[in-house]
Formats: structure tokens, C-alpha cells, sequence
């Protein structure tokens, strides 16, 4: 039954890992503005269609 | 009424067509220009009518242009890539996102730009050898995307978040998550033994489950819990009893009896009570630590005042210094719109300059050469020159800072309603603790120290420390929907406990926007009110301006001449007849000398007709607001202003409400200073610099704004002036927050009862304390957040 061990280690290691990828988001700056990425990933190719003359249909990504 | 499509305001005086499209002004239009030109039209689509008028003063940014300066202002320097961040109080839009983002399309040499929303910034890296700061912030001023940029930027671009917190939490967290789980098989009792039905092997392995918990818990109590420890020392150290002693001493019991437990293996521990404990503390302090990362409630006049000045050299050339090197006898020039930034002697020979955000005056002051002119005033209309007597520092208004009070923290001269209950609550704890362990002792002294901890563990006051966070932090919240913005939650305790309201007049209980004018004389004919509006419409005067927008709408006609006499009035000639609008001794020949209140002569073909008087508007439930608060509070008026709207406020406000004018700066403060004296709390309502003192120096500070993002003085809490009539229900519903707070302590000691009881009869198991402890915080969480919810729907 010494598997108990391998079972615990796997278990600590797995939660280490996410523990560490949380350190790492917060000094990365995650946490500092939690809003504008929410607007931004809603944008990036609006630019294209304009130069193309096409009519796109209104978004409000605020809203 | 057409609304501009690039800012959505109503196209007043002249409508500029372009592609198809109403502009209220060139400006707009040229913004549009810009935009479509770039391919950057969408950003219409995304919002409409997002713009601002860009508003350009020539010259204002020659400053940017030395190095000094400018490096001052850099987050990263290198020879070909350059990082600023810049504040644009504009940015309240997804189209403001959007369009800032996509600055490299405007500009080749502009690498990255991104906007930080909530903070509204905007970091911009861009190539120093092709492109210049002076041209970005330039370019960011043409699409009317103005940053601010004040002498607080000066010398600490970089401004560090403290993350400590959220390490803490995370700690906390992982090993409260991680130790839950280790202690499911003791929770069981699968580990009791194979006789008893147990598994074999989680007993024979429960020593390792039993060391790993151990060491998840050393972080938690050495690392994520210090400050509880900290907190506590300091508070016995200066003799106070706060919320933090119990606390600490639970952390603490808690550790060593588990620990004592497993060396001694006489059970499992509390480990997953402990770390469970401190990850809810902790998180009723992050709930707590609500900021509005837009406002700063920490300004003082560094934020108001420009970083450099044109300082004129003996030999006629000019030259931007920063403003600290401005020395007594320096020449300054000090363009249309700018702040004098010292006191000084004025050498132009005239000069209208507003000190509304100084001294609370309303109207702008006219001075002439050698007239004294005191630092905080804002030129406006051309250029003027000036002498510097004194540095920045020690200047009439700046000298207000080196008041003590600006030194002083606020909470640390208050006790909170947590650590006042602290007092008590650890003081019973204690004595039943030590009546417990007494009765055992004679009992059977081997339970004594058995039950003496157990008490500690299970009374520790974890619910308590968390009604106070959830609760005002959830106010927080609500109070900053319904826009009153407030610095920390210390402050919304403080508002309970207020009894005297001082309210400062000039653009606290007045309007900045709208003044009224009531007309005195002959009347006019159809002819001179037409040839008055036409006139009037050639003028920027602020004056003309809101005079103009007062009187009736009239045909458009060109006027064969029109001349503006600066700082006198102006002249307008259509046909045969002329019309001279101005100031008493421009349009009379005679100065009469009426100086409380504004009015504008009016003569047509040199006969005196009349004139209008301009009168403060106030805001909309002024009146109502009074009388409703001078029933449980004392108010008073304190204003910096002349004694010309006496008899007005007397009919607008309850009997007996004391009024004081011509109040200086420091009066205000020495006024609430006075009656603090007395024992009253005091909260200060105001709005400008010359507020600053008595909003710091009041228990409670509330500057009203018209537009939140642009300056308030340091204060405790932000208002936004639409919200203004509301004041008195945002005082009542602290005073029930406070109640809410109450309630819940009343709830936790319930269950600190229940667990009591298991303590002192010695039958506290892990999973007892496992179960009281967070069921005891979450009803309390669970209380508050709804009880405080619902207050909140009674407020819209």
C-alpha cells in the first residue's frame, strides 16, 4: 500500500504547480486591471473591415 | 437640436457639415478627419458620440522638449525605444480603448500603446529617435485625448502595487484547500483503528497525512497570519486591547496544541481549522481593501499645479524651467489657461484671473501691473508676464500643507467599532477561559489544559473580525454605484457618528455650471435684442457665453463690425445702431462701484439701457436637503466668498443657520478644529484647495465634483455633484450599516456559545471546530451581504 505516497506526492505536486502559476500571474500583473482585458479581446480586427468600405453591424462590447 | 457626431454635444452656434455629418465645432471635425482618414471610423461604431473637443493652447508642452523634465516623466529610456505612462481622464469608453490601442495606426514610430481602463491610463512605448514625447503627448491632445500632466508625476513615474495581500490569500488558500482534503479520513474516523472498523492502512499511514499538514500550516501561520501577530503586539504594546489580540492568540493556540497533538499523537490537530481561519480573515481584508484606482483621495496641490513655466531671461529669450527652480525675481510668462504657480507682482498691464479654486471667490479678479497675484489663480485670456516673489513652497497656498494636519493619518486617531468590541470580547474570553481551566483543575486536572486551549480556539473571534470587513466593504460598493465614492471603509464609520455638517458655497452648494441673470432697466427692442444675441455670439467671455445661451433664440446676422476690448467689453455695430455690453465703466464712463455682485452694462447708440445681474445658481434640493438635515444636524455655511449672497441663502436655507464669510483657508480649518474641540464630529463638505485644510483636519472630508475624474482636494470621500440632494439618506443609511455590524456580532457570539460549551465541557473535536468556524463566518458573510443588499435597493 506504499502507493499512498506516489498518490500524495502526484496530489502536492499538481496543487504546487497551480499555486506557482498563481504567483506568477499576479507578478505578471494579472490582477492589476481586471477590466480592459475583458473590452479589449472583443476588438483586433475592426480595422480590416473599415478599409474595405464594408458596413458592419454595431457591437457595444460595454453594454 | 443637432448633437455633434464626434461629441454629442448640442451644435449651438455654428453647425460644421462634413462627409455628410453635423459637427458642433472645427475641432470635432478635425478629429473626425483624423479618424476616417486613418481608417479609424470604427470608432464610431463602437460608441457613438464618444469624443472630447480637443482643446490645444500653443505652446503648453514646450516643456516636454527638456530632457530633464521629460526624463523625470519616463517609465523606461533606452536610444531607440522610450515607455511613458500617461493619465488621460477622458478615457470612459470602449471606443476610448479602442482607438488609444490602436495609436501605432496614427503614428508609424508609436510601437504599443495600452490602455489600463480602471486606472485610466494609457502606456505608450514609442521610438525617441523619430518621434518626440512632446509629439505623442501632441498627438494624443489633436484627437482630443488630452493627458494630464501635473507636478505629482514629477520624479515618481513608476508607482509600485502592493501584491501582498493576494500572495497571502493565495497561500492561505492552497494550503486551507490542501489540508481540508489531507483531513477527510480523520473527519471519519476511518483513521481510528482497524478494530473499529477504520482502514488499515489510513491508519497506518495517518503520521505522514498528519507531518503534511503541519507543514502546510507553517506558511499560513508564519507568513499569511504575521500581520494578526504584528497588529497585536503593537496594540498590547501601547496598552489597547484590539480585535487583532484575540486573534493572534487563537492563531496561536491553535498552532502549538495541534502541533503538541501530533508530536504527542494524541489526534489529528486543528490544522485545517487554523488555515480555514486565516484564509477567511484574509479574505474579509481584501474584501475590505476597495479602491477606486481612477480617484485619488491623497491630492494635494502637486496635482493641480503644471511641472514647468516659461521663465523669461534677462536677455529677452525664453526658457522652460521645471517649477521648483523658479526663484524670487524670475520673469514668468504665463499663458491663457495656465496656473500661476508662485506668488509675484504682475508686470502685463492687465489680467483677469480666476481664483474660484482657491479662495472660493465666484467671479474672476481683474489685477493691473504691480498688482500682487497669489499662486493657484488660472490666467485667463492671453498671456501675461510676471514677477516671482516667493518659491513655490513657500507660497500663500502651498503653505497650507505644511500645516500638521496634512501629516497626520486619520485612522489612526479613531478607534473602529471591531476593535472597540475587541476590548470587551477579550477580556471575557480570558476570564471563562481561566474560570474553566480553574474548575477543571479541582475536577480532573488532566482535561485543564485540554479545555483552557480549546476555549482560546474555538472563541477566537473570526466572525466578529469579519462582520466589520463585509459589511462597510459591501457599502463601499453600493455607495460607489450610486456615486459617492468613499476612501476606505473606516470612513463609512465615521459617518454614522457625525452631528455637524459645515458646507462650503462657491461650487459645493452653487453650481459651477449655470449661473441665472435677471435684467434691470429700460427694456430692450426686438432690434437690440437681436444685434445683443449677435454680438454676444462673437465673444468667448464667460460672461457673453452664459448670457448668451440665456437669452432668446434670435436670427443669425452677420454684424458689419464687432471690436472686444479686453478685460472691458465688447462693441458690436450692425447698420445704424451699435451696441457697447460690458463692464459699468466701459459702457457708462462712470464706475460705479457694485463689487458683490456681477453684472453686465448694456447701451445701445451710447444710451444707457441697463444691466444684467449674474446671481450663483444652487444646486437643485439645496434647500430641501437643509431643512430635511437640520432636524438631527447642526449645519453651518463657510464660505470663502463675500457676504453678497447673505440675504439669498438666509431665504433658501432653515432659521438660524450660521453663515460665515471672507473665511480663509486656514479659518476653515481653525472653524472645525474649534468645534471638534466641543466633541463634535464633524463633516466638512467642500470643493476646492481652500478646502483642503478643513476637509483634513474634519472627521469625515467630502468634496463634491462635477466630473469626478478631474482634481478634488485630498479627501475622505468624493461626491459626485448630480448626487448631491442624497447626502442626508447616504449619512442614514450608515448609521444603519452600523446596525447591520451589530446585528452580526450578535449572530457570531451565538455560535461562539454553542462552541463554547463544547470547549468547556472538554468535548472539542477537529471536526466540531472544523465545522463551527466556517459555518459561524459564512452565516455572518451571508448576513451582511444580504442585509446590506437590501439597504442598497433602497437607495436607487
Amino acid at each position: 500500500m506504499s502507493v499512498i505516497y506516489v498518490l500524495l506526492t502526484i496530489s502536492i505536486i499538481v496543487a504546487i504547480l497551480f499555486f506557482v502559476a498563481f504567483i506568477i500571474s499576479v507578478k505578471n500583473g494579472q490582477y492589476e486591471d481586471s477590466y480592459t482585458p475583458s473590452v479589449r479581446m472583443l476588438f483586433e480586427d475592426e480595422l480590416v473591415v473599415k478599409t474595405t468600405k464594408e458596413k458592419t453591424p454595431k457591437i457595444n462590447p460595454t453594454k | 437640436m443637432e448633437k455633434c457626431y464626434h461629441c454629442g454635444d448640442d451644435c449651438t452656434s455654428t453647425i460644421v457639415d462634413f462627409d455628410e455629418k453635423k459637427f458642433c465645432c472645427n475641432g470635432c471635425k478635425t478629429v473626425y478627419e483624423i479618424f476616417s482618414t486613418n481608417n479609424l471610423s470604427y470608432y464610431y461604431d463602437i460608441e457613438t458620440s464618444a469624443g472630447a473637443t480637443p482643446n490645444i493652447v500653443e505652446g503648453k508642452y514646450d516643456f516636454l522638449d527638456t530632457t530633464d523634465i521629460s526624463e523625470k516623466l519616463l517609465e523606461f529610456k533606452d536610444t531607440n525605444i522610450q515607455i511613458i505612462n500617461l493619465y488621460i481622464p477622458h478615457i470612459h469608453c470602449s471606443s476610448c480603448i479602442w482607438v488609444l490601442e490602436n495609436l501605432n495606426k496614427l503614428n508609424q514610430h508609436i510601437s504599443n500603446s495600452q490602455v489600463d481602463f480602471p486606472k485610466k491610463t494609457v502606456r505608450i512605448s514609442y521610438n525617441p529617435e523619430s518621434i518626440s514625447l512632446k509629439e505623442v503627448v501632441l498627438l494624443l491632445t489633436h484627437i482630443g485625448y488630452e493627458p494630464t500632466i501635473s507636478l505629482e508625476d514629477y520624479n515618481n513615474p513608476k508607482k509600485s502595487t502592493n501584491n501582498t495581500l493576494l500572495y497571502k490569500l493565495g497561500i492561505a488558500g492552497f494550503a486551507f484547500g490542501n489540508v481540508m482534503f489531507l483531513s477527510f479520513p480523520e473527519y471519519f474516523d476511518l483513521a481510528s483503528s482497524a478494530k473499529n472498523g477504520g482502514e488499515f492502512w489510513l491508519n497506518k499511514y495517518q503520521d505522514i497525512f498528519r507531518w503534511i499538514m503541519f507543514a502546510f500550516s507553517l506558511p499560513v501561520v508564519f507568513y499569511a497570519a504575521q500581520n494578526y501577530f504584528i497588529s497585536a503586539y503593537k496594540g498590547l504594546r501601547s496598552k489597547l486591547l484590539n480585535i487583532d489580540v484575540p486573534i493572534a492568540l487563537g492563531i496561536l493556540v491553535l498552532f502549538l496544541r495541534s502541533t503538541t497533538e501530533i508530536i504527542l499523537q494524541w489526534g489529528p490537530g486543528f490544522f485545517d481549522s487554523l488555515t480555514g481561519l486565516v484564509f477567511f480573515l484574509l479574505l474579509g481584508k481584501f474584501f475590505q481593501q476597495k479602491t477606486y484606482s481612477f480617484l485619488s483621495f491623497e491630492r494635494d496641490y502637486k496635482s493641480y499645479f503644471p511641472i514647468a513655466v516659461t521663465r523669461i531671461l534677462p536677455n529677452k529669450k525664453e526658457e522652460t524651467a521645471p517649477i521648483h527652480d523658479i526663484k524670487k525675481g524670475d520673469k514668468i510668462l504665463i499663458r491663457n489657461e495656465e496656473l500661476i504657480p508662485v506668488d509675484g507682482v504682475l508686470i502685463s498691464p492687465i489680467s483677469r484671473i480666476d481664483y474660484s479654486f482657491v479662495t472660493g471667490e465666484s467671479e474672476p479678479v481683474t489685477k493691473v501691473s504691480g498688482d500682487k497675484i497669489f499662486a493657484g489663480g488660472k490666467q485667463l485670456h492671453s498671456a501675461i508676464e510676471m514677477e516671482a516673489l516667493k518659491t513655490v513652497s513657500q507660497s500663500y497656498l502651498t503653505q497650507l500643507w505644511s500645516n500638521s494636519i496634512f501629516k497626520t493619518n486619520k485612522t489612526s486617531r479613531f478607534q473602529s467599532i471591531t476593535d472597540s468590541i475587541g476590548k470587551r470580547f477579550t477580556i471575557g474570553v480570558l476570564s471563562i477561559a481561566f474560570l474553566a481551566t480553574l474548575f477543571w483543575l479541582f475536577y480532573n486536572p488532566s482535561m485543564a489544559l485540554n479545555v483552557f486551549t480549546a476555549v482560546l480556539i474555538i472563541a477566537c473571534p473570526c466572525a466578529i473580525a469579519l462582520a466589520s470587513p463585509f459589511t462597510l466593504g459591501n457599502m463601499l460598493r453600493i455607495y460607489g454605484k450610486n456615486k459617492f465614492y468613499l476612501k476606505d471603509t473606516y470612513t463609512i464609520e465615521q459617518l454614522a457618528k457625525i452631528d455637524t455638517v459645515i458646507f462650503d458655497k462657491t461650487g459645493t452648494i452653487t453650481t459651477a455650471k449655470k449661473s441665472t441673470a435677471s435684467y434691470e432697466g429700460y427694456s430692450l427692442t426686438k432690434e437690440e435684442e437681436a444685434l445683443l444675441k449677435n454680438t454676444l455670439r462673437s465673444s468667448n467671455h464667460p460672461l457673453s457665453r452664459s448670457l448668451y445661451s440665456m437669452l432668446s433664440e434670435q436670427n443669425i446676422v452677420t454684424l458689419d463690425a464687432y471690436e472686444e476690448h479686453l478685460g472691458k467689453g465688447i462693441i458690436g455695430t450692425k447698420e445704424n445702431a451699435t451696441i457697447k455690453i460690458g463692464s459699468a465703466s466701459f459702457v457708462k464712463n462712470t464706475s460705479t462701484k457694485d463689487a458683490k455682485n456681477t453684472s453686465v452694462h448694456i447701451s445701445s447708440n451710447d444710451a444707457y439701457k441697463g444691466r444684467f445681474i449674474f446671481k450663483n445658481e444652487y444646486r437643485e434640493g439645496v434647500s430641501n436637503l437643509f431643512s430635511k438635515m437640520s432636524k438631527t444636524l447642526k449645519l453651518a455655511i463657510l464660505s470663502g466668498d463675500n457676504s453678497g449672497e447673505k440675504s439669498r441663502l438666509e431665504k433658501l436655507l432653515p432659521k438660524l443657520t450660521p453663515l460665515y464669510f471672507n473665511q480663509k483657508p486656514e479659518d476653515k480649518l481653525e472653524f472645525i478644529k474649534s468645534l471638534q474641540d466641543q466633541g463634535k464630529t464633524v463633516m466638512m463638505v467642500g470643493d476646492g484647495l481652500n478646502d483642503a485644510g478643513a476637509l483634513a483636519q474634519s472627521n469625515v472630508g467630502i468634496a463634491i465634483s462635477e466630473n469626478v475624474n478631474v482634481f478634488s482636494p485630498a479627501c475622505d470621500g468624493i461626491l459626485d455633484a448630480t448626487k448631491f440632494q442624497e447626502l442626508y439618506t447616504y449619512i442614514l443609511v450608515s448609521k444603519k450599516a452600523m446596525n447591520i455590524i451589530k446585528w452580526s456580532f450578535l449572530l457570531s457570539l451565538l455560535y461562539n456559545i454553542v462552541g463554547l460549551y463544547f470547549a468547556i465541557t472538554g468535548q472539542l473535536e477537529p471536526v466540531i471546530a472544523a465545522i463551527l468556524m466556517p459555518l459561524s463566518s459564512i452565516s455572518v458573510v451571508a448576513f451582511t451581504t444580504i442585509a446590506t443588499n437590501f439597504l442598497g435597493k433602497k437607495l436607487r
